[in-house]
């Protein structure tokens, strides 16, 4: 899953505000394929975390409500122009993606 | 004799892969995260579920908690929140969807110098409290506002 994580970051005196939109199914387990019948199985992201100069801001454990294609933003204070921020996600099948932004 | 060899020998090989791993620098939120909350996301009511999350059944009502949501959502599927909790020392925020078949819908744990602001979206199958608990300083609080569904998120 290359290529999942869009990611922004930007600085309003030291707090960072760090927007993230990840494309992915987060496909819940309880719908059904309308042609087959079958159940499509459960396929979600489990555990996002985001981290300002290699330092954890964020740990974050999802379920299947968040909605397809998770949109997360947060903010953190002691930010300055330039750091690195680092977005990685783990889904229940052990897919995973990572990305990286310079605070601009 | 062969098997200890055998035990000892998966042993270093198993140490050896985590350390090249750690060595890399690789970003792998398995490593930082201790074990996914299974039973706190499959729980079927909040009680449980604040269990699994916090160890906990009490949360305190908090005024200073602004969950910022629609009061109407014509679409389940996404339904856009905002939490704003103004508490100082929070060290996580959780989200549930009072009416969903397993409220959980996340955990955010928050460093120290990040700020009480979470936004995402979440699915919802009807009408509910969107609820918000956010622990500082080892208490519970938890706020909560309505939204009406006009067609759902969950199933098809």
């Amino acid at each position: 899953m290359a290529d999942s994580i869009k990611i922004r970051a930007t600085l309003k005196g030291d707090v960072c505000t760090v927007k993230a939109l990840i494309k992915h199914p987060m496909e819940t387990g309880q719908r059904k394929d309308k042609k087959t019948g079958q159940v499509i199985p459960a396929h979600f992201i489990q555990e996002v975390v985001c981290t300002h100069n290699g330092k954890n801001v964020l740990t974050s454990a999802w379920g299947a409500a968040i909605s397809a294609n998770p949109y997360l933003s947060i903010e953190f204070s002691g930010a300055k122009k330039g750091d690195k921020i680092a977005l990685a996600w783990v889904d229940n099948k052990g897919e995973k993606d990572s990305a990286e932004t310079d605070i601009g | 004799m062969n098997t200890k060899r055998r035990i000892f020998l998966k042993g270093t090989l198993a140490g050896s892969a985590v350390a090249v791993a750690v060595g890399a620098g690789l970003l792998s939120p398995r490593q930082v995260l201790a074990a996914w909350p299974k039973e706190a996301f499959e729980a079927k009511d909040i009680a449980a579920s604040l269990k699994g999350v916090y160890n906990a059944d009490m949360t305190t009502p908090s005024n200073d908690i602004e969950i910022k949501a629609p009061d109407i959502a014509e679409n389940g599927a996404v339904v856009p929140v905002t939490v704003n909790a103004n508490i100082k020392g929070i060290e996580s925020i959780s989200l549930f969807v009072e009416q969903n078949g397993t409220p959980l819908t996340a955990v955010f744990n928050l460093a120290p110098n990040a700020l009480g602001t979470v936004s995402t979206r979440v699915k919802m199958g009807k009408t509910s409290n969107v609820v918000a608990v956010v622990k500082a300083g080892g208490t519970l609080y938890a706020g909560r506002k309505e939204v009406k569904v006009t067609i759902g998120g969950c199933g098809g």
